[in-house]
């Protein structure tokens, strides 16, 4: 049991997804600038990434390995991925438009997202078993939101701050990113507590 | 290498074939009357057909809740394309949601402009720029000619000015034939 917890925390704070592992600094620096985009992406990302970490474990293990496919990783995992972005949003499109609209532009962004074929990757490198990846993908996606909301809550003041002119804009949005991923180094550790 | 192949082909055909069936089985109704109806209405925003903008309005036309004749901006025109398109009679412009006026823009006599921000406000599409205390001015390009700001303004200082036909605003006619039964 305490291991599974561990999982989730070493994925949401340890080993955060953005700050430590450095994955998917694109949507980090590019839907960070408002705090409402940045809690609708990580909602999506979240969805995607728990229900993406889930099917890959299922593909690698029964279909991957058992026929010594290990190298087919990656290209499998995109293509598998990209499809249930696709299949989500239609269903989410049909059954609940009100979700649709909050997730809206973000779901089909998020197929290539490189922290959505990152944890899956990384999951079966770790040896998880379907739990753990599902554990796994889910605490890594907190990970990304709570980096997302921290940083746009951050940058939303940074706008009305006075920052010296060379250091405007994504300069100082980057000096902020690296001071964030330092203070998550504080964490290290936490989670070998037993 | 054939195992490969059969297995990313197998997953590909799988993949392909539950979007394919998901697509079908989840397909959503969007309302294209809604939008043909709202790129015939001028897209004023005025208010005057008794519903927030031009969008709701065509909604209200298409759930027959409301009449056709309700838009003065758009005049006898576009009364007459909505009745084409919904294959409906033409019926002449109601009078109780205003008249047809000539296409003209707001316009700010900045003499007397008292920079209250009212009119800023009551704008739909945002063409009126200025400052509290300032002087305010309308950008041409953008106002709509929807009228909604001369109520507000405190000092009257805005005027509806009719757009002249020169060589930047004058268009195309729409053809209009009268067509007779043979009999």
């Amino acid at each position: 049991m305490s291991s599974y917890i561990f999982v989730v925390i070493g994925a949401v704070l340890v080993n955060n997804v953005v700050f430590v592992r450095i994955l998917g600094l694109c949507p980090f620096m590019g839907v960070s600038k408002k705090l409402e985009t940045a809690i609708g992406m990580g909602a999506a990302t979240t969805f995607v990434l728990t229900l993406g970490s889930g099917t890959s474990y299922l593909i690698d293990h029964y279909l991957l390995q058992p026929y010594d496919l290990a190298y087919l990783r990656t290209l499998s995992f995109i293509v598998v991925i990209a499809a249930i972005v696709q299949l989500t949003e239609l269903v989410i499109q049909k059954t609940s438009p009100l979700l649709h609209q909050v997730l809206g532009i973000y779901l089909p962004l998020i197929t290539t997202n490189c922290a959505v074929l990152g944890v899956p990757l990384l999951s079966v490198a770790l040896d998880y078993n379907l739990l753990e990846s599902l554990l796994f993908g889910f605490g890594s996606s907190i990970g990304f939101t709570l980096a997302l909301i921290l940083f746009a809550g951050i940058r939303e003041r940074l706008d009305g701050a006075d920052v010296p002119a060379p250091f405007k804009g994504t300069a100082i949005a980057m000096i902020t990113a690296g001071f964030m991923s330092l203070a998550f180094m504080g964490f290290a550790g936490l989670d070998r507590f037993q | 290498m054939l195992t490969a192949l059969l297995v990313m082909t197998g997953i590909a055909i799988v993949l392909g074939a539950a979007l394919g069936y998901a697509s079908i089985r989840f397909k959503v109704e969007g309302n294209p009357l809604v939008e043909k109806i709202d790129a015939i209405l001028p897209q004023t925003q005025c208010g005057q057909c008794g519903y927030p903008g031009c969008k709701p309005y065509a909604e209200a036309i298409s759930n027959g809740e409301a009449d056709i004749n309700q838009c003065p901006p758009g005049g006898e025109e576009g009364i007459r394309k909505l009745a084409d398109l919904l294959g409906r009679e033409f019926k002449p412009l109601s009078e109780e949601h205003g008249e047809e006026k000539p296409k003209s823009v707001a316009r700010i006599d900045e003499q007397l402009c008292i920079g209250c921000t009212l009119c800023i406000q009551a704008c739909p599409v945002d063409a009126i720029v200025g400052a509290a205390k300032h002087m305010h001015t309308v950008v041409p390009a953008l106002c709509t000619g929807c009228e909604l700001c001369v109520a507000p303004c405190p000092v009257d200082c805005i005027a509806m000015t009719p757009l002249p036909e020169t060589l930047e605003t004058w268009k195309w006619k729409y053809p209009v034939f009268d067509l007779r039964s043979a009999a």
